[in-house]
Order: structure tokens, then sequence, then C-alpha cells
């Protein structure tokens, strides 16, 4: 079998070459995602709408700009924020089960809206899943508080926990306490309101709107920033915390960081778009598979591409033709992902030797 | 408060253990007293649970101190920051390091973490120190070696040449040679000697090499439960017995002749051995192993005569009278044994 002419790169001609393609392969699939759909717009058509130069169709225009853009954004800012906040927890807790999830941030979100959801029903009378935008957005409140309430819950203990290990058991046992309390609201719900939440188990990153845009992508957008200053902590703390500490890193500052950035971009994220973990836990492996090196000067920026390239890649098959509508973004990431990822572990050549 | 620049460690009846919120306060040891200078190569010794690793991370400071004071280049241990301890000492632990795609390269580079600015890029000259301290470890060729494809050996020589490039005066580390082949170990004690030497560093490391320790180090720490710590050149504690007091454990004993451990013998019997040199050596060390020391006395119910003239030959005379031919110790031994029980029984 002849091998790829990438397995002759080394070092930055490698990352050089990865980079450029991740860049180009994520425009062209931002280009993809706003042609395709119910509706084939051709590119030059595209190209005019973004511009600002309108089109011959104005239900073009409207479908570009109000429906496709927004989701096409939005696909981009959680590929990324994600894949981040999956790389930063493989390495703080040098575990590559790790994922942004992975300290019950998404369950305590699936908390907020199953609160919200299942008792609004039980309460007020009113299914919210009948009550269209301002349902939606009170869905996206109650997944920030609910994701925002377990963060602060982890900062606090990760201040008192010591032990890296420690923190990540907490951190998933908390997970599971969500999940038991949203097990019995479920129970006790309407089917309606149980689909509803279900549907929203799903992900989707279609339910945002450009008004909702001005809350997620500046969150996204620092989350995205603050994780490039936690570069030198974070090649750092491959080695453990006890050389970390030797070599002058601030471990307490670093990990409270760590957390606080992975938190926010998760937090944010799964309150607009669902739970859409497995795009966190696969990026970062894909893209060390890819890029075969453990420094986050170079991961970082890697996965941030790898994220946007998959995420789109995702959201387009969601979307093909023929699929009636869009299929739910979870059910397309982990069909695509897990094999990719699996198949990209298997062709390591470190398949004895264990490590993050 | 200890004058600057007389000792890299030194402690004052400083008392290790754990703070555990459950079970209380556990004193492991106390009223330990010990300096390291310099350019002194010092090996800790200690059985193991005596406290070894304690003791190497309070003094790294890891660890607080249960009590007494420790001073690090002549400042107390608590006032001097993460910062300010990753420029005196740096450490290497106990622990295995596997990270994927991680390059020797990379995992030394890592080193140099004190001196590199915000985003941890390496400049030049950095990059020059790094390659001479793979060098210096005996792994040139070994850069772009991944860390997950390497023998313990060798990834614990890249470990060495990470603390090296961390240019501190002091390295500490926790047990290096557990894990590895003799060959290795050898290597290793070799290399950390050199660079104490070459480079006037202070090393400190545990181990449970007792004879390498013995033969290489410059200073001794012996710590065991229920004693004070020792300290000193290990030709000093051989000769005032504390290896021997320190060791001390029912059946086992250190003998002073030979800086080994022996299993003392029930009953010792004694032999005649006739012969000269290594030969003479090691069949006294077989027989010894069979609980019987060697004597001159002319005759004590066994001889064995050591030909080393052309061939190999043992004779071995027993209270009978017979003499037997043998060719190897082995079969020595198991005419000895045989000899023996059809002499008990008669």
């Amino acid at each position: 079998m002849r091998k790829p002419y990438i397995y002759f790169l080394k070092g930055r001609q490698l990352t050089f070459f990865l980079i450029s393609g991740l860049i180009i392969l994520s425009i062209a699939l931002f280009l993809l995602n706003l042609i395709f759909g119910s509706v084939n717009i051709p590119i030059n058509e595209v190209v005019k709408i973004l511009l600002g130069n309108g089109s011959t169709e104005e239900s073009w225009r409207l479908i570009v700009l109000k429906s496709r853009l927004p989701q096409t954004v939005t696909a981009i800012l959680a590929g990324a924020g994600l894949a981040v906040g999956g790389l930063q927890m493989q390495t703080l807790f040098r575990n590559p089960l790790a994922g942004p999830s992975i300290l019950g941030i998404s369950s305590g979100a699936g908390l907020g809206v199953a609160l919200v959801l299942l008792l609004a029903g039980k309460i007020g009378g009113v299914a919210l899943s009948h009550l269209g935008w301002t349902g939606h957005l009170s869905v996206a409140l109650a997944a920030f508080a609910g994701a925002s309430l377990i963060l602060t819950l982890v900062l606090f203990l990760s201040r008192h926990l010591k032990d890296n290990a420690m923190l990540l058991i907490v951190g998933i046992m908390v997970g599971y306490a969500a999940s038991a309390l949203v097990g019995i609201l479920k129970f006790y719900s309407m089917k309606e309101d149980v689909h509803a939440y279900v549907i929203w188990g799903l992900g989707s990153f279609s339910t945002v709107s450009w008004s909702q845009m001005w809350v997620l992508f500046p969150i996204v957008v620092l989350g995205l920033f603050g994780s490039f200053f936690l570069v030198k902590p974070l090649n750092v703390m491959l080695l453990g915390e006890q050389y970390a500490g030797n070599l002058g890193i601030n471990i307490s500052l670093s990990r409270l960081l760590i957390i606080l950035c992975t938190g926010l971009l998760t937090a944010t994220i799964t309150a607009f778009c669902g739970p859409i973990a497995f795009l966190g836990l696969a990026v970062p492996h894909l893209t060390k598979g890819l890029f075969r090196t453990s420094d986050h000067k170079v991961l970082l920026p890697a996965v941030v591409f790898a994220g946007m390239t998959v995420a789109l890649f995702s959201n387009l098959i969601a979307r093909l033709p023929g699929f009636d509508g869009a299929l739910p973004i979870n059910a397309v990431t982990s069909m695509i992902g897990a094999p990719v990822v699996i198949s990209v572990i298997l062709k390591g050549r470190n398949l004895r030797t264990p490590g993050v | 408060m200890e004058p600057k620049g007389q000792s890299l460690i030194s402690t004052q009846s400083l008392s290790i253990g754990y703070n555990n919120a459950r079970q209380g306060i556990k004193v492991l040891h106390s009223n330990i007293n010990v300096k390291l200078g310099a350019g002194e190569f010092a090996c800790l010794l200690g059985p193991n649970g005596s406290g070894k690793s304690t003791l190497l991370q309070t003094l790294c400071g890891f660890n607080p101190a249960l009590g007494g004071e420790v001073f690090i280049d002549g400042r107390l241990i608590d006032t001097i920051s993460n910062r300010e301890m990753s420029f005196l000492s740096s450490v290497v632990l106990t622990e295995r390091i596997a990270v994927s795609n991680m390059t020797v390269l990379d995992l030394v580079s890592l080193g140099r973490t004190p001196y590199t600015g915000f985003f941890g890029r390496l400049k030049s000259s950095d990059h020059q120190l790094v390659v001479e301290s793979i060098k210096a470890v005996g792994l040139e060729g070994f850069e772009d070696r991944l860390v997950t494809n390497m023998s313990d050996g060798e990834r614990q020589k890249a470990m060495i040449a990470k603390a090296l490039v961390q240019e501190t005066p002091l390295i500490m580390l926790d047990e290096p040679t557990a894990f590895l082949d003799l060959p290795s170990r050898i290597e290793i004690m070799h290399l950390l000697r050199k660079l104490a030497h070459e480079r006037n560093k202070g090393i400190l490391l545990s181990t449970h090499d007792l004879d390498l320790a013995l033969q290489m180090a410059d200073k001794v720490w012996l710590l065991a439960e229920g004693r004070d710590m020792e300290t000193g050149t290990p030709e000093d504690l051989v000769l005032t017995n504390e290896f021997r007091h320190f060791f001390e454990r029912e059946g086992i004993l250190f003998d002073n002749d030979t800086g080994q451990f022996t299993i003392e013998k029930q009953k010792v019997k004694t032999i005649r051995i006739v012969g000269t040199g290594v030969e003479y050596k090691w069949v006294s060390r077989a027989l010894a192993r069979r609980g019987f020391a060697a004597s001159d006395e002319p005759f004590s119910g066994f001889q064995v005569e050591i030909k080393s003239d052309g061939q190999r030959q043992y004779l071995l005379t027993g209270p009978s009278g017979k003499t037997h031919k043998l060719r190897t110790i082995e079969d020595l031994l198991a005419q000895l044994d045989h000899e023996e029980a059809t002499f008990l029984t008669d």
C-alpha cells in the first residue's frame, strides 16, 4: 500500500500543510452549507448575497441570510468551541476519554432544560414546546443556568480538591445526579414535553437566530481567545501536576482558568445547540492523529479548524437533499465521527502504549 | 537563618509525614537534620514505607513540613514561590510519563518552561541547550523518538535531560533506577554522579540499590523507621556499623566485609576450602549460601579442593573420607547435600 504524501512531511511543514488544508476545507464546506439544502442556490448567487449585492431572487437572499448563514456560523462556533474544550479536558485530566461534557456541564444544561420543558407543562399548564421563539429562548436560558450552576459547583470543588482524578470523578458523579433528576422529571411528564426534551437532546444548529447570535458569538470567541493564553500551562500539564508545579506553573490558577474556559464554551454552546458532546471528544483525537504532536501551540489552532470542518461537514450531511428538513445533528456527528476516530486510533502507531 | 550559599539543602529538626483530614497528622519521621552541598551526589536509602518519597516531596516543596525547617539555597522553603523554586530545584519523579505524540525533544524542551515567554516558545539558545543536554545524557539521535516508544532506561535519561535544561543548582530524583535492569541502573547512577561532579550540581536521589549507592554516592542518607536519620560517607557508615544497625532484621545481616546483605543461617557449619583467587571467592560464596563458613582449620568435616590448572575441578572430601571429583559448582553443591544427608542419617 502506498503511503499518502503527508507521511513524508515533518514538523513545521506538516503542520503548515495540514492547517492550510483544514482552512481551505472549512471555507469550501462553509460555502457548500450555504448552497445546499431543500433549495439549491447557485454559488455565484450565494457569493453575491454574502457580499451584500442582493440576488435575482429575494427568497434566496432570505434563505441564505435568515436561515442558512446563522446555522452555518453556529456550526462553526460550536465545532471550534467544543473541540477546544475537549482538548483542554483531555490534557488537564490526562485522560483520552475526557471531553467538554466530562465535568457534568452538559448534564447540568440538560437538567435546566428539563426543568423548564417538563415542569412548565406541569405547573403552568402550557407546554413550552408550543410557544415557538420565546420557548427557544427560555430553553437556552434554562440550559445556560443549569450549566453555570454545575460549572460553579465544579469550580468551587476544584479549589478544594487537590487531585485531578478526584475532580474528574466528582464531575462525573454530578453528571449522573443531574441525569437522575432529569429521569424523574421525564417519568412524571406529559408525552409531548418528553418529546420536546428528547428533540433538544438530539442537538441542532438551526435554533440560533441572529438575535441570539449576539450572545453565542462573543462568548465563544472569548473562550477560544482565552484558550490560546493557556498554551503554556496546557503543555506542561501533560507531564502531570507535580512536574508542572516544579516548572514554575501556578497549578491552581491554571486549572481554574482551564475549567472556566471550557465550562464557558460548553455551557454556552450546549445552551443554544443542545448537548453535542461527541464533537468535543472526537475532534481532538482526530487532530492529534493527523498532526502527530503534543504541542498545544500547534494543537489548539488545529482543533479549532478541525472542529469547524467536522461540524460543517456534519451539518451539510444532516441537510442533504432527501432528508426532509434536517437530521438531528448528534446522530450525524456520532455516525460519521465514531468510525473515523476508530480508524485513526487503529492506524496510529502507538496502539499498545497508553497516553493522552 | 542559614547563611546563603553554604548548602543547597539543609534541614533543622524537620518532621515529615502527612496531614490527612480524616486521620489527622501522621508523623513518619522527625528530627531530620541533613545538608546537601553543591557538587555532592547523595543517595537516600531506606526500606519501603520508611518515608523516602515523603522526605523528597517535602524537600521539593510538594508536601508541607509537619515541623522544623527546610532551607533551600539558604532560604526557608515556605517563603519560596513555585516560580522561584523552578530556578532552584528540578525533579524527576517515579511516575512513568506516557504522552502520545510527544518526542524526546518536546519532553526535554518542557524543562525550559521557567525561562520561556508567554507561549513557551524556545529561543535558539534554549534549543541549543536542549540539544546539548540530550547529548549529555547519551540520547543523541533520539531527539525525534516518541517517549511512548522508548525503554524505561531511555525515558529516565530523557527526564534527567529535562531536569538539566532547567539549569537548577539542585536536582532531586525519586527512585530513578526503579524498574530498570542492572546495566541501566549502573548507567544512570554513573551519569548522575558525573553530572554532580562536572557541573557542580547537588543531586539527591532515593534508591533501593544499596550496593550501587555504596559504590558511587558521596553521601548516603539512611532513613529507617524508629531511628534518627543518619548521614555520612558510605564508608564511615559501614565502619561505624550504621548500615548493620539500620538493616538489622531477623535473619538479615549486613556484612561489613563484603558490603552485601547475607541471610543469617541458624547453624553455621564450617568447611575447609583449598584454593586461590577468583575461584576461591565464588566457591566460598556458593558454600556460604548453603550455610557453610569457610575455615582454615585442617579438618572440619568437609573439605573442598579447587583445581584450576587446565580443567576446572572440585575435589570434595566428606566426613566419610571419600573424595568426589566434580566439574561444576552446581554438582559440588548437589554432592555436598547428598553427603550431608547420608552423614546425618548414619
